[in-house]
């Protein structure tokens, strides 16, 4: 049967809004007006073609679903190829689902050339979502580096007043990783004679030239998620990019280190990710009790969500390395998890800021009398941050754990660490922005949640909550996926020990 | 009596330098106010010869074919390249109409030493004997010096077309020297015959190798790769902005394709040899544009960097010395025509209160005061990145694809490290003009013809990922054809 391309339409919709935006003529005042809602509604329409992306997905499957091909490059075996399983159904949802907390988060805040901004906005929900969906390396690395573009662009021209030097060194760092991992897709090609994900995933490296492999994916990957100590990119750019700019950038961008790992660093090379766990595990772990370390210290409050973020990522990349069905699971979680809270919490910092103009966390103070709405929306969003169970994060951070419990207990056990570190900074945070009594008179003045400001929120919210309350809707689509690919790992480590017992 | 050797294959090349010769008539009768009109005819001549020089593949195939008595080859390669040359002078002459108005310069012989220099190409990219290959090089060249110092009343102008000439001039002697020591050990000039000489013998003696590395010299000078590029930012800063982007695109063209078919077809048998050569430069010359550009104030010097680093990438091709690399280099070639005519297009609009202005930094707001060539020049500066989807990206694609594929790992690595030192100074660019506030307005820029060259340069380069088919498809028929034997 002949079905709608729906993978192309979610991937391309965006693109035919920015193209729509970019044709308006008239006024700065009304153009900006118009592209607001164009931007809103094509957002919208992009989210209700994966909602039914997710009604049109069977989740007893593993394999790669709603499959799209079509000829691009045929004499390399090159082609423009979609397809999503259990493991990027989700992180397509993710990016339809921000888009429009992005719009209309920035209906207000923005409004310096809002029209190239509800441009690059959706013009970077089209990157995301084909990357997710790419089945050929070269298409998936087309959209993961041209990702770059729009979020340069993004932080370089509504950011800070240090957006100069955020915009250069984001670029700079993950252009350095992403370049390498253009040649080990290169090397995959000619060992497969394919680029077709669904081929390469099948296919078993040498080992010796897994190695090599992992280490390329492994520095475009690093550098994305990111670990330590290549995450210094991160606070400077979170700081600096607008707020709906740090919602993607946390959101989504991050996640595609996590899902890099998933889809190709497991399963492309299981033996070298055996032998690289352990300094994954140490660089996670370092990860995680030193930038919560760092997060304690921070003044600005920004700084601390963008420091909060390695930390948890540290999760992330422990669960996925553990290569166990409770820490993949806990990871995917998590990241999803993640997701929705930092992304929400940085809206939060975005209310107060564009209230104040200030991140500085000693400017705030007893918001709770004056903005109960807000403290409670924010309060939610820092227990899931702090894994309270009930939370979408309780979800993650749980699973990994004993996935990591499982293989090494003191990874376990120094990453728990975190969890307590992370309760400390997170209250610690929330106390000194929202309890006490106010002293400051601007503070004072400060206005409560707006409607469209709670319109953001609920449903943020609701999914925090419906992930951490039934977390198996988002779990049963993935595990499918997620047990093949443990066994593709494991058939591989049998094979090898079988070799090295002969 | 020796019988008729058949002109035909080289019809191209008689009918464009008919044409300048009678342009030139032309000029001389009517005087500089025919300059307009003598550009456009100058500008049909090329097409026509485009549609004489593709007549041939066209109709019979990309077979080769050897004439006036050995010199002159026509083969795939030619027709290629030959292609991307006259498309190069044609764009190059299209933009320059205006701003030579504008300047003062226009005069008749412009247009013709662009023809002539194009016949010089021509020549090269079909030469099959060493002579034949120094015989073009040096029309293309003396053309070339004329245009350099094309602005007589200016300095720098005039200085840039002494350099060029001097050291040009030290070049063709090197090459000329090298091709003397290759006949005087191997007994002969052409290049069908030294190819079979070195299939034949494998230890070639230390004559001919120093012969053949002198060639590597002079051919390296003329493509600008390092260590003898010390002319290009000189020149290119110097001479009026049309002749810069002249050279940066058609002569570069030329002088590589070149380059390929020296080493490929005649030296084809010592490829363990050459190499070293060539990966010494490739590295020398993808190291100092991107490192040397990072400072620069002037952007026509920024641009002469650029273009060291870009011929870097395309030498990795022929390091690797295979079909693939072949075809990295004309994708390559082709795309860098297309993002460099733009960039110049974009440069030529550079003007305040009736001044050129050349800085970098005068570009700053740019995005305000003229979305239009700020968007255009974005596009550009990206694809010169190597960021995708824009065609940039496929043109290093296609390059690290033929290294990794000889097995030259490392030159790969050293490639993708120095193209992320290299967007440094292409995002500074796109940062001045989109993250900076404006200094002022330029003049209003060209409209009419440079804008539909900008339009379509950035067409071109934007929407190249939708269907690369026919360009990929092309150079690769190309390249096959010429291991093919």
């Amino acid at each position: 049967m002949a079905h709608l391309p729906l993978l192309s339409i979610t991937t391309f919709l965006p693109l035919v809004g920015a193209l729509a935006i970019l044709l308006l003529r008239g006024g700065e005042e009304e153009t900006a007006r118009i592209a607001r809602w164009i931007a809103l509604w094509i957002s919208l329409a992009t989210f209700a073609v994966s909602v039914e992306v997710w009604a049109a997905f069977d989740p007893g499957r593993a394999d790669f679903q709603l499959i799209e091909k079509a000829d691009w490059l045929p004499d390399f075996n090159i082609g423009y190829r979609m397809g999503i399983d259990g493991i990027s159904l989700f992180f397509v949802l993710l990016s339809t689902f921000l888009t429009p907390i992005c719009v209309v988060s920035s209906w207000l805040a923005v409004t310096r050339r809002v029209r190239e901004y509800m441009i690059a906005f959706l013009v970077l929900e089209t990157l995301m979502v084909g990357m997710f969906c790419a089945l050929d390396l070269i298409v998936f690395y087309m959209f993961f580096e041209g990702v770059l573009i729009p979020m340069f662009l993004i932080i370089g021209v509504w950011g800070g007043p240090r957006r100069v030097y955020a915009a250069f060194k984001f670029f700079l760092f993950t252009l350095l990783g992403s370049v390498l991992m253009l040649l080990a897709i290169l090397a995959i090609y000619f060992a497969t004679g394919t680029t077709d994900i669904t081929e390469a995933l099948a296919y078993n490296f040498p080992p010796n030239l897994q190695i090599w492999l992992w280490l390329a994916f492994f520095a475009s990957f690093a550098v994305k998620v990111p670990m330590w100590p290549v995450h210094t990119w991160l606070p400077d750019a979170h700081v600096e990019a607008p707020t709906a700019g740090s919602v993607i950038l946390a959101g989504v961008l991050l996640k595609m280190g996590g899902y890099g790992f998933i889809r190709f660093s497991l399963p492309m090379f299981p033996d070298a990710s055996a032998t690289f766990a352990p300094m994954v595990y140490t660089l996670s772990v370092v990860a995680i009790i030193y930038t919560s370390l760092v997060a304690l210290a921070q003044q600005d409050m920004k700084k601390l969500i963008a420091y909060s973020s390695v930390a948890h990522m540290g999760f992330v990349t422990i669960g996925i390395f553990t290569v166990t069905p409770e820490g993949l699971q806990g990871a995917m979680i998590q990241m999803l998890s993640h997701g929705v809270v930092s992304a929400a919490l940085f809206l939060c910092v975005g209310v107060v800021y564009d209230r104040l103009h200030t991140r500085e966390i000693a400017r705030y103070g007893g918001l709770v009398n004056n903005m109960p709405r807000y403290a409670l929306a924010f309060m939610i969003f820092m227990l899931a941050s702090v894994g309270l169970p009930g939370t979408s994060g309780f979800v993650g951070e749980f699973l990994s754990l004993i996935g990591a419990y499982q293989v090494n207990t003191w990874v376990a056990f120094l990453a728990t660490t975190g969890l307590i570190l992370g309760a400390a900074y997170m209250l610690y945070l929330y106390r000194r922005v929202v309890f006490g009594t106010i002293t400051k008179d601007d503070v004072r003045a400060m206005l409560d949640l707006s409607p469209r400001e709670v319109l953001i929120f609920a449903p943020m919210i609701a999914v925090v909550l419906w992930m951490g309350i039934y977390p198996s809707s988002f779990l049963r689509p993935m595990q499918p996926s997620l047990a093949n690919l443990i066994e593709r790992v494991q058939v591989s480590e049998r094979a090898h020990g079988a070799l090295a017992e002969r | 009596m020796i019988a008729s050797p058949n002109f035909m294959p080289a019809l191209p090349e008689m009918f464009l330098g008919g044409c300048a010769m009678l342009l030139l008539l032309i000029g001389a009768y009517s005087g500089d106010r025919a300059a307009r009109v003598v550009s456009w005819l100058a500008v049909a001549a090329l097409a026509a010869t485009l549609a004489l020089v593709l007549y041939v593949p066209y109709t019979a195939g990309l077979t080769r074919q050897v004439s006036l008595f050995g010199m002159f080859v026509t083969d795939g390669l030619g027709y290629f390249a030959k292609t991307l040359v006259i498309l190069g002078s044609a764009l190059s002459l299209v933009i320059s109409m205006r701003f030579n108005a504008r300047e003062g310069l226009a005069r008749c012989e412009f247009p013709v030493l662009v023809l002539i220099a194009t016949a010089g190409m021509m020549m090269m990219i079909a030469a099959n004997d060493l002579i034949a290959l120094y015989l073009g090089l040096e029309l293309q060249s003396l053309a070339l010096y004329v245009l350099a110092s094309f602005a007589r009343d200016s300095v720098r102008s005039t200085e840039a077309g002494l350099k060029y000439f001097v050291l040009g001039a030290v070049a063709s002697g090197m090459l000329l020297y090298g091709a003397s020591l290759v006949y005087g050990f191997a007994g002969t000039t052409n290049f069908d015959s030294l190819s079979k000489l070195f299939a034949d013998s494998d230890a070639p003696g230390i004559g001919l190798i120093t012969g053949i590395v002198f060639i590597a010299v002079g051919l390296a000078f003329k493509i600008s790769a390092v260590p003898f590029h010390m002319w290009t930012p000189d020149v290119y800063e110097g001479s009026p902005t049309p002749v810069t982007a002249f050279f940066s695109v058609a002569p570069k063209t030329a002088a590589l394709v070149l380059f390929v078919r020296v080493m490929v077809e005649p030296f084809g048998g010592l490829l363990a040899e050459w190499r070293q050569i060539i990966w010494a430069i490739a590295v020398a010359s993808m190291l100092l544009g991107a490192i040397a550009a990072i400072n620069q104030k002037n952007i026509k010097r920024l641009m002469a960097y650029s273009s060291i680093g870009h011929v870097g990438y395309a030498l990795i091709g022929l390091a690797a010395g295979s079909a693939a690399g072949v075809r990295g280099i004309l994708i390559y070639m082709a795309i860098y025509l297309f993002m460099n005519i733009g960039t110049f297009a974009v440069i030529l609009c550079m003007r305040r209160q009736g001044k050129l202005v050349e800085g970098i930094d005068d570009l700053a707001g740019l995005s305000r005061t003229h979305p239009g060539l700020a968007l255009a020049l974005a596009i550009f500066m990206f694809s010169m990145a190597g960021i995708p989807p824009l065609a940039g990206f496929f043109a290093k694609l296609y390059i690290f694809l033929a290294a990794i594929d000889a097995g030259l790992y490392a030159l790969a690595v050293i490639g993708v490290v120095t193209s992320v030192v290299g967007a440094f100074y292409y995002l500074r660019i796109v940062k001045l003009m989109y993250f900076d506030e404006p200094k002022g307005a330029f003049d209003r820029p060209f409209g009419g013809e440079v804008q539909a060259v900008m339009l379509v340069a950035a067409l071109v380069i934007m929407f190249f990922f939708v269907w690369p088919n026919p360009l990929v498809n092309g150079a690769d028929a190309v390249a096959a054809a010429l291991f093919a034997g």
